[in-house]
Parts: structure tokens; sequence; C-alpha cells
């Protein structure tokens, strides 16, 4: 049963460098969110402060009614309790083995006994394809290892909500896809909230039911996928194709200068490009259904008229394919494929 | 997208103060958890253990010379006086009172301080610290109490050691190269010293462990950026601590011998 995350105004500065600015977004209940946004402009610092591990200065974080920026100490804790956070190097306990890493929440805050954790815990291994290292120590496996890892503790007390920072960074193609697959299945059973701060593509077309992206100090949008998957914003745009030509530079914003070289040499932004978007993943048949899609489409039928007329269609056609679950089946199986 | 407001620079000292806050804030936390259920006894003994366990042998070796450096200087002042009966006592004193204090703080600050700050920041950096807060365990409670109060034992124990190590060195000395009697040195002993001596110089390597403790665990908990930062603290903390400790010790002894009359003759 996943429980809404609601941010308002959020402002963070690190000494004299802003950070972001007067975010403000809602993560409904039990839907999956992305985060996009390039290198350093601070998505890390935005999971952290959702989590209260990061003050903001200003604005607030309410999770069931505490705001996790201002309360006191003791029930911010109290609300940590429902989260999972999968930190972006894994952040797993050097003295202690993967097994131990993983029991590490169970042992903390649960009386379930030896044998039980065990359980727990050899399952959630297998589940990121960790099965027969849990005996390993954090400093002998691989980095990619370190992250699943990671992701397996995280799960290990069925959190309301789940927090991804980069899941995908050093994991090869196809593990990517397994995990994009993972996490939907995760979302299916649990109906947990679930957030993803990723550059990756394909997490980004599959998996999300909404889409931000932070730029420039600034949330650019949030809203559902369509509107970000459509959008003629130019930062989005030159984000979503991987392009040179746009807003976005090497450091985090080009000057005039670079601009200027950069059309000297033809790389200029060129007429926005129709780009198609792929069907959200299923969960693996077999699985129940995720429950957050029909919140979701109550929710986004409900905003339709405030939508842009490009993202209204494709919700609309998203809808539709959703009533024909016998069109959608197909696909979805060559998306998960992929 | 309107420019963010630019900070003010703040007041020149502000920043210490601040430090000198927080410092104060983690000890005020440290003492209140310390009586949290479940109280993490592995931890406790491991860190017990392993403090220990570096810090008897060189202890024991720093006392030795140090020892007879106080028997060799207090002898010779002392038969200046035409006072020989009495050096025994006196040299056993000053280590008790002096001596003592002044190697566990070293031994305390240095070994035990700088392993746990080391131990500490790397662990922030690799941000195990926070992974703890996220689930809703405290460090402060799971990692710094623990550390604390092994820091405090070894402390008092080292304490208790050298004290033994250095009145039998001072006993060794005194009969063997000062031609002194047991007897003159037992009873000069018995003369000059009094319980009290024995408890403040315990009192203060309790003391010595809380801050000693406190203080590298501060400078652990917050390294400033990566690897390198590590190092930083972990020299900062040492110099730290070793400063404060030297000016508690001066404070303590002042008390000490304003509120407990010397026994006299
Ligand atoms: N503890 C800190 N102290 C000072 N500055 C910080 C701190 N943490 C982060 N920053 C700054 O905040 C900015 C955003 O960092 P953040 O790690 O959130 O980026 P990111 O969006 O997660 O990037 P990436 O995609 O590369 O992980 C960076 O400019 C960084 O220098
Ligand atoms: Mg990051």
């Amino acid at each position: 049963m996943g429980v809404e995350v609601v941010v308002e105004g959020l402002t963070k500065s690190f000494g004299r460098q802003n950070i972001w600015q007067d975010v403000t977004l809602t993560l409904p209940r039990g839907e999956v969110s992305v985060m996009l946004g390039p290198s350093g402009t601070g998505k890390t610092v935005f999971l952290k402060s959702i989590v209260g591990l990061v003050r903001p200065e200003q604005g607030h974080v309410f999770i069931d009614g505490v705001d996790m920026v201002n309360s006191r100490e003791r029930d911010v804790y109290e609300a940590r309790k429902l989260f999972g956070l999968m930190f972006q190097d894994g952040a797993l306990f050097g003295s202690l083995s993967l097994f131990d890493n993983v029991a590490f929440p169970l042992r903390e805050h649960t009386r379930k006994k030896e044998t039980e954790i065990r359980r727990v815990v050899m399952e959630r291994l297998e589940l990121v394809g960790l099965a027969g290292a849990e005996k390993k120590l954090p400093g002998e496996i691989s980095g990619g290892m370190r992250k699943r890892v990671g992701l397996a503790r995280a799960l290990v007390l069925d959190p309301q909500i789940i927090l991804c920072d980069e899941p995908d960074s050093g994991l090869d193609p196809v593990r990517t896809s397994y995990l994009s697959q993972l996490l939907i299945d995760i979302n299916a059973e649990i109906d947990a909230t679930m957030l993803i701060v990723t550059h990756n593509l394909d997490i980004a077309a599959t998996v999300p039911d909404n889409m931000g992206m932070l730029f420039r100090r600034n949330l650019v949008t949030f809203g559902p996928r369509e509107v970000l998957l459509t959008s003629q914003e130019p930062v989005v745009e030159q984000f979503l194709t991987a392009r040179r030509a746009g807003p976005i530079g090497m450091s985090e914003e080009k000057d005039q200068a670079t601009l200027d070289l950069e059309a000297a040499h033809g790389i200029i932004a060129g007429p926005a490009t129709e780009r198609t978007i792929v069907p959200q993943l299923a969960p693996t048949p077999g699985l129940p259904e995720r429950q957050a899609v029909r919140r979701r489409r109550e929710r986004v039928q409900g905003m339709l008229h405030d939508l842009p007329p490009a993202a209204r269609r494709a919700v609309e056609a998203s809808l539709r394919e959703q009533d024909a679950p016998t069109l959608a089946a197909p696909r979805v199986v060559r998306g998960a494929a992929t | 997208m309107s420019a963010p407001p630019v900070p003010r620079r703040p007041l020149p000292g502000l920043g210490v103060l601040r430090e000198i806050g927080h410092l104060f804030a983690l000890a005020v936390s440290v003492l209140r958890l310390i009586f949290k259920r479940p109280f993490q006894w592995r931890e406790f003994v491991e860190q017990f253990w392993f403090i220990a366990s570096v810090t008897i042998l060189p202890a024991m070796l720093v006392t030795i010379p140090f020892g007879a450096v106080i028997a060799l200087q207090v002898g010779s002042l002392i038969e200046q006086f035409g006072a020989q009966s009495f050096s025994g006592g006196a040299s056993v004193l000053v280590i008790i009172q002096q001596a003592s204090p002044l190697i566990v703080s070293l031994l305390i600050s240095g070994v035990a301080g700088s392993a746990i700050c080391a131990d500490l920041a790397s662990r922030t950096t690799r941000e195990e610290l926070d992974a703890m807060r996220v689930m809703g365990v405290s460090p402060v409670q799971r990692l710094v109490v623990p550390r604390v109060l092994a820091v405090m034992l070894v402390g008092v124990l080292l304490n208790g050691l050298v004290s033994v190590v250095g009145i039998l060195g001072g006993y060794f000395f005194n009969i063997v190269m000062q031609n002194g009697t047991p007897g003159a040195y037992v009873a000069s002993f018995s003369a000059l010293a009094q319980l009290p001596d024995l408890y403040i110089s315990e009192f203060k390597a309790l003391i010595f462990g809380f801050i000693a403790g406190v203080v590298a665990a501060y400078r652990g908990l917050n390294p400033k950026g990566g690897p390198k930062g590590v190092g930083d603290v972990v020299n900062q903390s040492v110099v730290f601590t070793f400063l404060i400790l030297f000016f508690v010790n001066m404070v303590l002894t002042a008390v000490y011998l304003q509120l407990v009359p010397p026994k006299g003759l």
C-alpha cells in the first residue's frame, strides 16, 4: 500500500551554490515516477531531501502528515521506516557480508527468527541475481553487483516508498532491461510509490507513469509520462534524443560563444522530431495487476483538459490501448525484450 | 527563472561557534542515547577489545621511561632538600596525579581517537551512515555511543595500568638506582598519598575518554570532501583532542588541589 509524497516549494543551496529552487510536485500513491536531468543538477540531493538526509532551506516534503524537512528528529526517523532508498553507489556496510547487509533492516526493525530472516534475504538476493554471493564482502564484488545488493537491501522491508538513485548506472544493457522489469514487478506486488532517478532513456521510456526533469536549478516539468515524452521544450527534446544541439552543454549551461561555435559546425537544433511513445512495461504474466494503473487512469482523465494537445492525444491513445489488452500484450512482450 | 537569493557572507568567527555548538549537541545526544535500548553490546565489546589491544603495550612502554625520568628528577631535587626518605612517595604522587592522565590522554587521543575518527569518516564518505539513517537507525546510538563508552572504559583501565606500572617502576628506580630502602619508600608513599588522589586520577581518565570519543566521533561524522577529507579530519581530531584534554587536565587539577587539601606531614 503506497503512500503519497507531496513536495512543496523546496529550495536547497550549499553555501552560495543554489542547487534547485521552488520544486513542487506530488508523487501519486503507488505510481512509478522518473526524474531525469543532466549530471550535476541535484537529483541525488533531491532524493536525499525527500528522506530528510539533506535539509533544504525552504519548503516541505509531506509523507503521511510528517514534514521530512522541519519535523522533530524522532518523527523523521519514524517516517523513514516507510522508505527504501537505493543509493547511487550502493552505500553497503563495508564490514558486513552481503547477507548481513541485506539482513540489517530486518534484524533492526523486526523480531523475525534467524531462519525466517535467512529465507527473506536469500529470496531478495535471488531477485537481483546474486544468490550464491551472499558470503562475500562489498569490497569483493563489482560496482553493478553492489548496486543490486543495495536494491535488495532497500526492498527487504517491503517499503511503501522506494527511491532509486540511478539503478542502471554500472549495469549492462541486458541487466538494465531486467531491472526495469523488476521495478515494475515490485510495484505490482507491493503497490509502493516509486521514484527513480536516471539518465537511462530506455528506463525513462518504458517504466514510469510520471516523469519530471530537473535543469538549471528548476523543475522543468513533472506530470504524466506522455507530457514529457511529447514535450516541445528544447531541454527535454535534447535530453530525450541525446543530441549535442540544444541548451545542455558539457558544463551545465552553454554560453553564447559555444552556441555560435556549434552553429558554425552545423550543430543546430533542428525542427522538433516526432517521437514515438513506446508502451509502458506490464508486470510479468502471473503477477497481480498494478493497482496504480486504475488509479492513474482516473487521475489523468480528470486532468486531461489541462494538458497540452500533443500530450492529450498521447494519453487518449494509451488509455485506448489499455482498454484493449489483447492488442497491448504482444507489444509489451516486445518492449520487455528490447 | 528568477535569480536565487544570494546568501549573505556569514560573520567571521560564527563558523567556530557553530562547530562548538554542534560538538556539544553531539555530546548531549550521546549522553541521552547511552540509556536507549537495545544497547549495542557487540559493537561495544569489539571496540573495547580493539582499542585496548592497540593502547596497552604503548602505554606500558611509555610509562616505564617516563616513570624513570620522574623518579630520577624528583629524587635529585628532593635530595637537595635533604628529604631523601620522601623521594619515593613524591615521585609516585607525580605519576598518579600528573603523568598518568597525561599518558592516558596521549594514547586515547592519538591512538584510539584517530582510529575511531578514521573509521567513522570513511564510513561517512561511503554513505554508510546515510544508509543507516534512511533505515531509521541512528548512527549515534549504533556506532558512536559504544565507541565513546569503550574509550572511557579503556581510559580508566589504562590509567590503572599506568599507575601500577609507574609505581613499580618508581620502586625499582628508588631502590636500585637511588639506594632507597623499601621501608622508606612504602612509608613515604603512605605519608604523602591519599585515596582521593587515585579517585581524581580515574575520574580524569573517565572524562578524557568521553571527550576524546566525542571529539573523534564528531570529526569523523563531518568529513569535508572525499578521501582527502578523511586524512584531514583525523589530523584535526588528534590535535584538537590533545588541546582540549590538556586544558581540561589543568582545570581539573586546579580544582582538585583547591578542594582536597594535601595530606601534609
Ligand atoms: N554535501 C554537499 N556539499 C556541497 N555541495 C554538494 C553536496 N552534495 C552535492 N553537492 C552539489 O550539488 C550539485 C548536485 O549534486 P548531485 O549529486 O545531486 O547531482 P546529480 O544530479 O545526482 O548528478 P549525477 O547524475 O551525476 O549523479 C553538485 O554541483 C554538487 O557539487
Ligand atoms: Mg546523483
